[in-house]
């Protein structure tokens, strides 16, 4: 009995506990699963935003055209040799396609815009084609090239805000002098009109609120401040009231002036862009951005509203014609961007590609992983096996792991140094990426080395020695081969970290605008190249909006290269992976 | 190889039948710590003699001695004299990987290579260069398992790893890769101490048989098992050898109150 | 009280040979009280004791049987080494000379009852003589048992020679007297009976003695003493 009574107080106690115990237990996981879940979110975030910004880059819309490759162009001398045929004027051939198409198009100016529509460097690659197949010389060919960067994102939907809006109705067009007025059965134009109308009296208000503020900053700004104000506020004034005007539309026309949205009618082959609407919305006034002469009726017509404003975009209402018009004629076509994989890097986005650099990535990568492996290896199988234990090796041993922390920008300035100054090796070349890149690694391939080496079990090396092996043929009888699934898979994840590493590079001059992809061969090695993360780190800087969606999709090859690369060190694991 | 003059050291009080072991005024250092002192002993040919003790009194320390197993820790130094078969282990010209040949070992956890059952048995002589064809290697590989009481368990299975056997199985594995190099003396650190008593029974019936052909010393924990299978035991004590006789003495009238205290199970 | 100083590590191990040392000293006064009965009853040709004679008869039996089962125990559940093994085994060895003992101790208290039938022999005397060197000896191994010495065992062990000599001329005394009056012829062979019994208790001793020795010292008296011998002492 009398030891019947902290019995059941042990068990109360612990019955107290318990739920606070399974309390914080809850606690502890919820927070671990917590974690989780937000570092997968996060991640999830990072690739889709990439995945959704690079996609778009993987297609590409292409100019289908038929060139006719004129022998007097094409082959000045006219003997067909490659000599002749590298002299043709392909430019002048792809120019005369164009024409073709729109034969109405004269004036420099409005030529200038029209072949703008591609990027001349296509000449080349036409030119390309014909010296690989000369018999084309003297036929029409279709020739597909990619369409200017702008368009293609504009075909893309990603350059400016469009819509298309029901028409009604049957469309007369008539052009006099270079003006051109359409009227529509019924009233069509109607909404549109209000709409521009009310789009006009919101400019026109928002005009008003800067006059006011304007009016109102001049209480309390200083005396040089105060006339610009006053004239800031006297013009904001004025152009809100003449805006006002237009919008009351006294005459019965609103016309569209300032920043409003481009109103394009299409109809029966014809484009006109409108500069006023009537008010009752049965007339428009406006020019031929295609087209010429009058249009009795058109039954099917179309009214097409870019809501960007011409002045704040880059394609003019002209090009933007040009282009839906070869779109109807079939002329686009949206197809796989081979040229991101085809091609090296280029001004012109349109025709830029990671060849170049992925090219180099793998000459880099085979000088690093053909230095630093073996290298690394070795360095970690005498260091674990044979050195013995001192002080000089404690240093070595101290030094290889601050080696590993090291920035790796301080590589690059040790290989320029070293290298390039000292030893006279060329510039921009992947031997010499390889080589700073196995500086970098070797710790890596070293470190990991050992702890592969000393995670195999002491019973292994003892069970070899006791049958009178030597240290040497334990090592690589027995060690060796069971540490090799931890050696492979920390020299590859090295190399991945290789891989995607720019700092060191740039110092060694990989950076440079290199439009030539280095031969695969042993050549390759001296030529001047650039890596993929270095081609990403100068796409993303570049000017072109094109770019953007391309410096997605290289980080998209990169990192599909590096789960490769990753995979491939799973397999490599579990291929090797012996169980003792 | 240069037949070295058989420095005999004069038989301790006690000894009887050929001997195969002899130390003398043994010390082992590693680095300040003293863990072996002044062991002088006697083991015969053919038979078994057991190591007992507490950890750390230095019987494996000793047993690590015979084979210059100690040589692979860095600042292990042994001193004295160590004849096996009145040849000097610690003399500059043995080299310790032939002696490891001579001196075969089995470790407290059965360690077989991640290899082959065959291949885990023809390692040995294979380095060394024992079989000259195929053939022999083949008949080598038999006799060593036949030997090691395995040869009817796996030889359906020969080419399957050596992990895949049972422990007690991998330990006699163990065992027919040490006989395969043809050793004088086994060396056994707790063979049994990761076994199931079937299997312990197994390992000790085949150490018995072995008797015959080899000179045997085992570590063990196990009083019992020492008592089963050796005909000499040798109980160390910090570091010292305190009383080596005949089991059956030692198990029944042991001299030393050391001795009698550790093995009758009281505070030592 | 164990022959070792110190103490096992596991103690109910310890506690069990303590109560098997235990056990055997008790069984051990217990027989030497019942030797003493049994001679006082043969000696007085008192009758009356025989009821409490049997009672402790059957209470030795029962702790031999104690006896053995707790070393069947110890055998099976803690295989005692050295010291514990000798101990435990020579308690087995001891306990079944005791019932032994005991058991002659009873015949002697029954022959008791027999001789109140006839006039006390004149060898009553020789018999109790006998009868005290034998309980000596009992006594004096029983304590020997205890104190866990050897000195008393050897005693005892050479003073067996002793008892022989007793026996004999009781025996001759007996047979004498026998051939003399064939009135003693009667009570003479009772005394003939207890002598003998007598003479194996000594036996028995004597043999408790052996194991004492062995228990002690670890070697076995006989083999000691006849090299001893044969080494010309």
């Amino acid at each position: 009995m009398t030891d019947q009574a902290p019995k059941t107080s042990l068990g109360e106690t612990l019955a107290e506990r318990l739920p606070r115990r399974y309390r914080a237990e809850l606690r502890f996981r919820a927070a671990g699963l917590g974690a989780v879940i937000s570092a997968v979110a996060i991640l999830l975030v990072l690739i889709l935003s990439i995945v959704s910004e690079g996609l778009p880059a993987f297609t590409v819309h292409q100019l289908v055209l038929p060139v006719s490759l004129e022998r007097e162009l094409v082959d000045q001398e006219g003997d067909g040799t490659e000599a002749s045929l590298r002299r043709g004027r392909y430019s002048a051939v792809l120019q005369n396609a164009m024409r073709e198409e729109f034969p109405e198009v004269s004036g420099r100016r409005e030529l200038r815009a029209l072949f703008g529509l591609y990027t001349p460097l296509n000449s080349t690659r036409l030119m390309d084609e014909v010296l690989a197949d000369p018999a084309l010389v003297g036929s029409t060919h279709v020739f597909r090239m990619p369409i200017a960067d702008e368009l293609d994102l504009y075909l893309k939907g990603r350059l400016v805000q469009d819509r298309i809006l029901p028409t009604t109705g049957t469309l007369g067009m008539s052009e006099q002098g270079g003006v051109v007025l359409a009227s529509s059965s019924t009233n069509a134009f109607a909404d549109l009109a209000e709409e521009m109308r009310r789009s006009i009296e919101l400019e026109a208000d928002r005009l008003l609120l800067r006059a006011e503020s304007s009016r109102r900053a001049m209480d309390v700004a200083g005396e040089d401040e105060r006339d610009r104000l006053a004239s800031d506020a006297a013009r904001a004034q004025r152009q809100a009231e003449a805006l006002l005007d237009a919008a009351r539309a006294e005459t019965g026309w609103i016309e569209l002036e300032g920043e409003l949205p481009s109103i394009l009618v299409d109809a029966d082959g014809h484009t006109m862009k409108l500069s006023a609407l009537s008010v009752d919305g049965r007339q428009v006034r406006g020019a031929y951005l295609l087209g010429s002469g009058n249009v009795e009726v058109a039954q099917n017509w179309s009214l097409y509203v870019v809501d960007t404003p011409e002045t704040r975009r880059r394609v003019s209402d002209q090009v933007i014609a040009w282009t839906r018009a070869l779109e109807d004629r079939g002329r686009i076509q949206r197809g796989f961007n081979h040229y991101l994989f085809a091609n090296a890097d280029s001004r012109e986005p349109e025709l830029a590609g990671v060849r170049g650099a992925l090219f180099g990535s793998i000459l880099t990568m085979i000088i690093t992983m053909f230095l630093s492996v073996p290298i690394g290896v070795f360095t970690a199988l005498y260091l674990e096996e044979y050195a013995p234990k001192n002080r000089f090796t404690d240093m070595i041993e101290v030094n290889i792991n601050n080696l590993a922390a090291v920035p790796s920008i301080v590589f690059g300035l040790l290989g320029l140094a070293v290298f390039i100054n000292a030893f006279g090796l060329p510039r921009s070349t992947p031997i010499v990426g390889g080589l700073v890149l196995s500086l970098m690694t070797l710790p890596t391939v070293i470190i990991s080395t050992r702890a592969a080496l000393k995670a195999v079990p002491p019973s292994i090396r003892q069970a070899a020695l006791a049958v009178g092996a030597s240290k040497t043929q334990t090592v690589f009888h027995h060690v060796l081969p069971l540490a090799a699934p931890g050696i492979l898979t920390g020299s590859i994840i090295g190399l991945a970290q290789a891989l995607g590493e720019t700092a060191p590079l740039l110092m060694i001059g990989m950076v440079a605008f290199i439009a030539d992809a280095p031969s695969l061969g042993l050549e390759g090695f001296s030529q001047p190249a650039t890596v993929m993360p270095v081609q990403i780190f100068l796409w993303s800087d570049a000017a072109e909006r094109a770019f953007e969606a391309r410096t997605a999709a290289a980080i998209l090859v990169l990192l599909a290269l590096m789960i490769g690369f990753n995979a491939l060190a799973i397999y490599l694991r579990r291929r090797f992976e012996r169980r003792w | 190889m240069i037949e070295a003059s058989p420095q005999q050291a004069a038989p301790l009080p006690g000894a009887q039948g050929p001997i195969k072991v002899a130390a003398r005024g043994i010390d082992v250092f590693y680095g300040d710590n003293h863990a072996l002192r002044n062991v002088s002993i006697d083991v015969p040919d053919r038979s078994v003699m057991a190591f007992i003790g507490p950890s750390g009194c230095g019987k494996s320390t000793f047993l690590r001695c015979l084979n210059r197993m100690n040589d692979t820790i860095e600042e292990a130094r042994v001193s004295g004299s160590l004849c096996i078969d009145g040849r000097e282990v610690y003399d500059k010209s043995v080299d310790p990987v032939v002696l490891r040949a001579r001196v075969g070992m089995v470790f407290q956890k059965p360690n077989p290579f991640p290899k082959s059952i065959y291949d885990n048995v023809a390692y040995g002589p294979r380095i060394h260069g024992l079989a000259r064809t195929r053939e022999e290697l083949d008949a080598m590989v038999e006799e060593s398992l036949n030997k090691a009481g395995l040869w009817g368990e796996v030889k359906d299975r020969l080419l399957e790893p050596g992990t895949s056997l049972s422990g007690g199985q991998q330990q006699r594995l163990v065992i027919a890769r040490a006989i395969a190099v043809q050793p004088e003396v086994i060396l056994m650190d707790e063979p049994c101490s990761a076994l199931d008593p079937i299997a312990t029974a197994r390992i000790e019936e085949l150490i018995d048989e072995l008797r015959e052909n080899y000179c045997i010393i085992i570590v063990t924990h196990s009083m019992q098992q020492a008592a089963r299978v050796s005909q000499k035991t040798a109980f160390f004590h910090l570091g010292s050898l305190v009383e080596v006789g005949p089991t059956e003495e030692i198990f029944t009238n042991p001299r030393d109150p050391r001795t009698q205290d550790y093995i009758t199970g009281r505070y030592g | 009280m164990t022959l070792s100083q110190r103490a096992h590590i596991v103690s109910a191990y310890g506690a069990e040979l303590d109560q098997l040392a235990d056990d055997i000293a008790r069984m051990g006064g217990l027989v030497e009280t019942q030797l003493t009965e049994a001679l006082s009853a043969f000696v007085r040709r008192n009758a009356a004791t025989t009821a409490e004679v049997r009672a402790r008869e059957k209470q030795v039996n029962a702790m031999y049987g104690d006896i053995e089962k707790s070393v069947i125990r110890l055998f099976a559940l803690r295989q005692p080494m050295a010291t514990d093994l000798r101990m435990t085994i020579s308690a087995l060895k001891i306990a079944s000379d005791l019932e032994r003992v005991g058991d002659l101790a009873k015949n002697i208290a029954y022959r008791g009852e027999d001789m109140a039938e006839f006039a006390p022999p004149p060898v009553l005397g020789q018999v109790e003589r006998l009868g005290a060197i034998v309980t000596g000896q009992l006594h004096e191994v029983l304590d020997a048992l205890g104190s866990f010495q050897v000195e008393p065992a050897l005693r005892v062990w050479h003073s067996d020679d002793e008892v022989d000599e007793h026996y004999n001329s009781l025996i001759a005394d007996v047979l004498n007297g026998m051939k003399i009056d064939s009135n003693f012829v009667g009570p003479g062979h009772h005394v003939l009976f207890v002598a003998k019994n007598l003479e194996r208790i000594g036996d028995h001793a004597t043999n408790i003695a052996e194991a004492v020795h062995f228990m002690v010292t670890g070697q076995h008296l006989e083999q000691i003493e006849s090299t001893v011998t044969s080494t010309g002492k």
